[in-house]
């Protein structure tokens, strides 16, 4: 039996994406040419641009295709501040890589940076943020929801303070973990730019977009052809984007039930959890947070040794463990909400998809407890911990 | 990441040597939480001669394969002998290990080491 608890990290293709993408596979035409295979592949081109668009909220010309979620982090962060002279930026102390690494970068060339602090389950406080604005910001990003412990930030508070604070001031969003896990859009929740991704919602890899609010400027990172407003150019992935299409279509048919049955069979991994083993401490939020995520900390056990023990198991599942990041560095994410270095070690992350059922949480909650107490045998740590 | 080896694999699955010996003549306890992994050794020594060893370890899938591997190398050998015993000759003896995992196998050089040492400074205080 294989479970597969790791859809933060990706998710299988959706069979109804497979067969969008083979039905496509035969429009081969570069979508800029003017004959008549250049119109077959333009119009899968426009109609997933369609469908994405519905998605967030926005309307098709203000979304452009990228290759990824990193991809279009860069092009947003980057792409706007080489129109703009003002050096002060925003962003999270729990921003995944693709922004934090982003924003390091900027900070070593020039740029000021504030790192926000975040609560004890990871939530960006809109007040201190409103402190944090300056008539030199140009720009802040802050995620919508954290892919390592799942927490949902208050994008929509954000964002007013900002508009209070000042008009010129733009606000991007990596809403790749959010997408299709929480109500996503982008008028409602008042962000100027936000990035998504298709293979976190049973889409193809290799194909992201980043919605561009009309009005707002961005001049491009990557220099070449007149492809996606000349953001992203270069010859359009149109088989892959017409996957993502077709992932967000599916995605949004019956979504608040999707999620309803994912935060059921959550709660019950959790409370198994809690019921069955000793020591742990569960990381994020309790309400506000994404209905598929769940972190948990096993005190005095290490998260790569848990994930290789569940991998043998046939689980597949994540840690914010140092051991598999080759950096030799906890998980910045449960560092910033406090957690010490051992419990950080000792984390792990079940994150549940669409196609998870009951039989398989209740096989994880009967293999999860021995792996765990098997370990702690092992472990030098344990015994102190008993002794206090 | 690397793959780990199937010799680190069989380690992983099957620790040899798993606990502590609560009238060990010499304990060697390396590693702190923030690096990721905290071993401890345990040594029985008689005339010279590591009788037995076992180990107690936090860490990942690496970390317990070079504690195991390391409690099986210094099994019946002299103090002389074991000292000798470096982490290289732990990943040789595990078939190699992930460039980002070889801090594991000094961990385990480290580790015995220590315990050679305390028993030594035990000796002394005798």
């Amino acid at each position: 039996m294989r479970v597969y608890l790791d859809n933060n990290a990706t998710t299988p293709l959706a069979e109804e994406v497979k067969k969008e993408m083979a039905d496509s596979a035969g429009i081969f035409g570069n979508a800029s040419s003017m004959h008549k295979d250049g119109m077959l592949s333009r119009n899968l081109l426009e109609k997933a641009r369609q469908k994405v668009s519905s998605g967030l909220g926005c309307s098709p010309d203000e979304l452009i295709f990228t290759g990824c979620g990193t991809e279009s982090d860069n092009i947003a962060i980057q792409g706007f501040l080489r129109g703009t002279d003002k050096k002060h930026i925003i962003t999270s102390k729990i921003e995944h890589p693709a922004v934090l690494n982003v924003f390091k970068y900027l900070h070593n060339n020039g740029y000021e940076v504030t790192y926000l602090d975040v609560d004890e389950y990871g939530a960006v406080d809109p007040e201190l943020l409103a402190g944090a604005l300056r008539k030199d910001t140009a720009l802040v990003s802050i995620m919508t929801a954290n892919n390592e412990i799942g927490t949902i930030q208050p994008v929509k508070e954000i964002s007013e303070r900002i508009r209070e604070y000042s008009k010129d001031i733009v606000f991007h969003t990596d809403a790749v973990q959010g997408f299709g896990k929480t109500d996503i859009d982008v008028k409602k929740m008042g962000v100027d730019m936000m990035s998504v991704s298709a293979h976190k919602i049973n889409g193809p890899k290799g194909v992201g977009a980043l919605f561009i609010r009309k009005g707002v400027k961005i001049k491009p990172v990557f220099i070449g052809g007149h492809h996606e407003r000349g953001l992203r150019p270069g010859t359009e992935n149109v088989q892959g984007i017409a996957g993502f299409g077709k992932a967000v279509e599916i995605a949004m048919a019956g979504m608040k039930e999707k999620n309803e049955k994912t935060g059921r069979l959550r709660d019950k991994l959790k409370e198994g959890i809690i019921r069955s083993i000793p020591n742990i401490k569960i990381n994020g939020h309790p309400e506000t947070v994404l209905p598929n995520t769940l972190n948990v900390s096993f005190r005095d056990v290490e998260g790569e040794s848990i994930i290789m023990m569940l991998d043998m198991e046939g689980i597949s599942v994540s840690t914010g463990s140092a051991c598999t990041s080759g950096t030799l560095e906890a998980s910045h994410v449960l560092l910033s909400i406090g957690l010490d270095h051992a419990s950080a070690q000792g984390s792990v992350r079940f994150s549940l998809g669409v196609y998870n059922n009951e039989q398989e949480i209740g096989y994880v909650l009967e293999k999860l407890p021995g792996i765990i107490s098997r370990l702690r045998d092992m472990s030098p740590l344990a015994k102190k911990s008993e002794c206090k | 990441m690397e793959q780990y080896s199937e010799k680190v694999m069989e380690h992983f699955r099957n620790p040899k040597n798993v606990g502590e010996i609560p009238d060990a003549d010499g304990v060697g306890r390396v590693g702190n939480p923030t690096c990721g992994d905290i071993m401890e050794l345990y040594i029985k020594v008689d005339k010279g001669i590591i009788k037995d060893a076992r180990f107690k370890t936090f860490g990942c899938g690496a970390a317990i394969a070079s504690s195991s591997m390391v409690t099986e190398l210094v099994k019946g050998k002299t103090l002389e002998e074991a000292e000798k015993i470096s982490n290289k000759a732990v990943i040789e003896a595990l078939d190699g290990l992930p460039p980002v995992k070889r801090h594991c196998s000094v961990l385990a050089e480290e580790a015995l080491k220590k315990a050679i040492e305390d028993y030594k400074n035990r000796q002394k205080d005798v």
